[in-house]
């Protein structure tokens, strides 16, 4: 009981200090320095029309990469917990992907789900392509392209749960895209300004697919690194599902 | 009917923001199913989000994406601050990654204790 009261004590003491906050809120009239000089710089410097691209991979690209990071730790951290045991060293088996010799607990997809699995998962990866390709011209970017991705193959293990996914291939395509990711960062000290800099290629001309230089191409990296980190979380939470205790 | 309209909409942001975090940390306090606490914790996440995107709002502002319907020369005017939306995409990515690990360690939980509740995990408790 007394724990309650604690928890209501100190819920009402943040609810007072959160509602100070709102009361004394003035809606800003115009933008910060820091955005100011972003919005009116960014266009032309990097020749990206999405500023919130130009500052992500650009001009914080920084802060991208410890972003990218700490999503490795974080899948990796699940890949250790759900480790496999030793038990069943048959599913690595990729002779026959289709029929894991597992036994099947749940009833089967209907259907209509694999029909349209079949149907919509090249759709699906290729608008999360879409995504990350365009990432600096219009909303969008790597990380939503990535998480597009994963969704599909979501999608793919709710319909056909037995699929095998290939953890080699998964573990190849993402580090080959965080080592190119960081080469093109260490090119960036070579060809130009600075670590991460986007003008090692020609800008380009303005608001089309293939300018403002490297960003589509760090972006891409970026895209399939997360999408695949992702599948491979997904994966991970599957296999431990299906697994016989 | 008025009085509604008159209420700027980052303050409608800004408070639905700050009753969310307020919901989490009841969530992540008073629940002991832990993955009614991780919800919780989702919940509080997206509150915080939703503070930060509103405190990068300017009046009468847009998306800061230069088009047709915003032109180059006019963008600093008609545009919201680009750099608390690039905060927020980092800190949805670092809040799923952070979700996923604390999911699969619930799992690991689950199979070693078979319960969910967190009052029966009481070796590290001081």
């Amino acid at each position: 009981m007394i724990k309650r009261l604690f928890i209501f004590i100190m819920l009402a003491l943040m609810a007072q200090i959160f509602f100070n906050l709102a009361s004394n809120y003035n809606e800003n009239t115009s933008l910060s320095k820091l955005g100011h000089y972003y919005v009116e710089k960014g266009p032309q410097e990097l020749g990206a029309p999405n500023l919130v691209t130009a500052v992500v991979v650009t001009y914080r690209g920084l802060d991208t990469l410890g972003e990218v990071t700490v999503l490795f730790i974080s899948a990796a951290g699940v890949g250790l917990l759900l480790r496999r045991g030793r038990r069943k060293p048959d599913a690595e088996n990729p002779g026959n992907s289709e029929q894991t010799p597992t036994v099947i607990k749940q009833k089967p997809a209907s259907e209509i789900v694999e029909t349209a699995t079949e149907l919509l998962l090249p759709m699906i990866i290729l608008f999360g392509v879409y995504v990350f390709l365009n990432g600096h011209l219009s909303p969008g970017g790597g990380f939503q392209g990535g998480a597009i991705i994963a969704s599909g193959t979501m999608f793919l293990l709710l319909a056909l749960p037995e699929s095998h996914i290939s953890r080699l291939m998964i573990a190849v395509t993402e580090s080959l895209s965080g080592f190119s990711y960081l080469v093109i960062g260490a090119l960036g000290l070579v060809l130009a300004d600075g670590f991460l800099d986007n003008r090692i290629m020609g800008l380009g001309t303005y608001g089309s697919l293939f300018s403002a230089g490297a960003i589509p191409l760090i972006y891409t990296f970026i895209g399939f690194k997360v999408g695949f980190e992702l599948t491979s979380v997904l994966d991970l939470f599957r296999k431990e599902d299906s697994d016989p205790v | 009917m008025n009085m509604i309209t008159d209420i700027p909409i980052s303050l409608i942001v800004l408070g639905s923001g700050l009753c969310l975090i307020l919901i989490g940390l009841w969530g992540m306090l008073s629940q002991r199913n832990m993955i009614r606490m991780i919800i919780g914790f989702s919940l509080m996440d997206t509150g915080i989000h939703m503070v930060m995107v509103s405190i990068g709002y300017v009046t009468g502002g847009t998306a800061p994406i230069i088009n047709d319907a915003v032109p180059l020369a006019d963008a600093v005017n008609r545009v919201v601050d680009p750099v608390p939306s690039a905060l927020v995409l980092t800190a949805i990515v670092i809040g799923l990654g952070v979700t996923a690990v604390m999911l699969a360690f619930v799992v690991r939980i689950y199979k070693a204790r078979n319960t969910l509740m967190i009052d029966e995990c009481t070796e590290s408790k001081w």
